[in-house]
């Protein structure tokens, strides 16, 4: 009987304990993105507590301003460019990995899964090297190729992990049924990876659209939005970026919320 | 010719990825490692095959102060992001009854990850500055007098900020491992008399070695590498490897010495990894 009562008050304890635990760990993460958004909508330019009043003027002063609007036009080109190209070269090589056998397969795998680990600053500094060397000028274009090169592991990963859990009957009957490798790969394998590329797409496009590390070295005259806001960075601290900011954040959110419905939509396909 | 028709497809599949791997890879990692022999000559640089780079970093008390630098906070960052992580991964899989609750909770730690890693640095700038956030919210609350300086431009606050940037990357990988762990393992070690606390060191540790080793290895090479944060919250004597290699490529025009640089960060993330790859596979063999 004590040791019962003993033994519930420790669990209690112990699930107190846990609860402030996460509890600190949440306030952790989420104060400061509400500190950024509230300091968006605050009247005064320095942002220290308390907050003064409220205010919509950092977000009109964005509206009028040319070279962000620009760097966000930039932006969307680039991330649509970079997510196209590692859709085209992240579905084929997770369908390589999957069904074929070849020397070298445990060198493929890796090289085109180091940049997840590789820090961007190597994936920029080697491509600019080869840019110099070949003449080529800095664009938006070899931005979207250093991109691409550093985002498609993270295809490759996604869709090889949604093939492995493809029964391998559905390929055999589609096979058994005469449908060549193009029927049976648009017909059979397609719509069973369709959620797993779509998500897949989703999120290279907002890594690509929040990169830094390879754009900093890649890119010619043009910004993107991330380096339009570090250079602003350089200059000081203004609301102005907690007002890009603030939209950015419910942007993610947005995207956070479809790539959750589409994956609930596929359900049992998990 | 139906020979090359039939074959297309695989072809094609193999061909395109292995294209650009050579072309966008193996070519740039080839050229960055011919650089890095390269001798600057002002006012650019010649080719040359001479170590001279290689010997300045590891001479130069400059360079290996640097690296060295690094190197702590990255195992630091690792470290704390293990501290924050495990207990919260275990929480989830072991004590959390409820799945939606779990998930909310799994969402709410990988969610950030979505969110610009820019913003992410940027925000604790605006917290941790001497007229920041926190100085300021201090003052007002009457917990000091004047702003202190001991928040920004630091070893802490690089440590503080890459470790929100990064948790993610821990939490991901030991969950998954700890997910992966049969129930009835730690009911067997209680049916065996172990009490809580062995059980959880002689079974659910060494069972979820794989998630903490690819944890570590992601959060390692990422603040190992970033550049972004230490600009924003390190301040003067917060360098770490990546802004010196920005440098050399902006300013200070040594891209010899700059590639070499990147060479022996991507000699030491491969190093991380193909360690960090051995754990995982040895302990997923049960040799721990």
């Amino acid at each position: 009987m004590t040791t019962q009562t003993h033994r519930r008050a420790s669990r209690f304890a112990a699930d107190t304990a846990f609860a402030t635990f996460i509890a600190l760990l949440m306030g952790f993460l989420y104060i400061p993105i509400w500190v950024l958004i509230a300091f968006s909508f605050n009247d005064s330019s320095s942002l220290s507590w308390p907050l003064s009043g409220f205010t919509l003027d950092w977000y009109a002063k964005l509206a009028g301003n040319e070279p962000l609007l620009r760097a966000i036009r930039n932006s969307f080109y680039v991330a649509t460019g970079a997510t196209v190209l590692t859709l085209l070269i992240g579905v084929p090589a997770a369908l390589a990995l999957h069904r074929f056998d070849f020397p070298g397969k445990t060198a493929f795998r890796r090289l085109i899964l180091l940049p997840i680990t590789l820090p961007g600053i190597v994936t920029g500094i080697s491509m600019l090297n080869m840019f110099k060397l070949t003449g080529l000028s800095l664009s938006l274009e070899t931005v979207i190729i250093g991109h691409a090169t550093a985002l498609v592991g993270v295809v490759v990963t996604q869709v090889y992990a949604r093939l492995q859990r493809l029964p391998p009957s559905l390929q055999e009957a589609a096979f058994d049924l005469g449908a060549g490798p193009w029927r049976s790969f648009v017909d059979i394998t397609l719509p069973n990876i369709r959620s797993a590329i779509v998500g897949a797409g989703l999120l290279s496009f907002v890594l690509s659209f929040d990169e830094i590390p390879v754009t900093f070295f890649l890119t010619g005259r043009e910004n993107t939005l991330p380096m339009y806001i570090y250079s602003t960075m350089r200059r000081g601290i203004t609301p102005e970026i907690n007002a890009v900011g603030t939209i950015i954040v419910l942007l993610s959110l947005g995207l956070i919320i479809l790539s959750v419905l589409m994956t609930k939509r596929q359900g049992p396909g998990r | 010719m139906s020979a090359l028709r039939r074959h297309l497809p695989a072809v094609l599949v193999l061909g395109i990825p292995l294209a650009w791997i050579v072309l966008f890879m193996l070519l740039p990692y080839g050229i960055l490692a011919t650089y890095s022999f390269w001798l600057k000559k002002y006012p650019t640089f010649v080719p040359a095959f001479q170590f001279g780079n290689y010997l300045t970093l590891f001479t130069d008390p400059q360079y290996v102060l640097v690296l060295l630098r690094t190197i702590k906070i990255s195992l630091l960052v690792c470290l704390a992001s293990l501290l924050l992580a495990y207990p919260f991964a275990w929480f989830l899989v072991y004590r959390c009854r409820s799945a939606q609750i779990r998930t909310w909770l799994y969402m709410a730690v990988i969610a950030p990850l979505w969110i610009s890693y820019l913003l992410r640095a940027y925000i604790w700038k605006t917290i941790l500055g001497t007229e920041g956030v926190l100085n300021s919210f201090l003052i007002w609350a009457g917990i000091i007098e004047t702003p202190s300086s001991i928040f920004l431009y630091n070893q802490f606050s690089m440590v503080v900020t890459l470790t929100y940037i990064f948790i993610p990357f821990m939490v991901m990988p030991i969950y998954t491992a700890l997910e992966k762990i049969p129930a009835n393992l730690n009911e067997a070690s209680a049916d065996l008399g172990l009490g809580p606390w062995r059980s959880f060191w002689r079974v659910t540790v060494p069972l979820s070695m794989p998630g903490v080793a690819a944890g570590f290895t992601l959060t390692f090479c990422l603040s190992f590498g970033d550049f972004v944060a230490p600009f924003l919250v390190g301040g003067p004597d917060g360098n770490l490897i990546a802004n010196v290699i920005t440098t050399q490529f902006g300013s200070a025009l040594n891209w010899p010495l700059g590639s070499a640089l990147s060479v022996v960060m991507l000699v030491v993330v491969l190093g991380v990894v193909s360690l960090g790859d051995r754990v995982e596979r040895r302990s997923a063999a049960g040799g721990f």
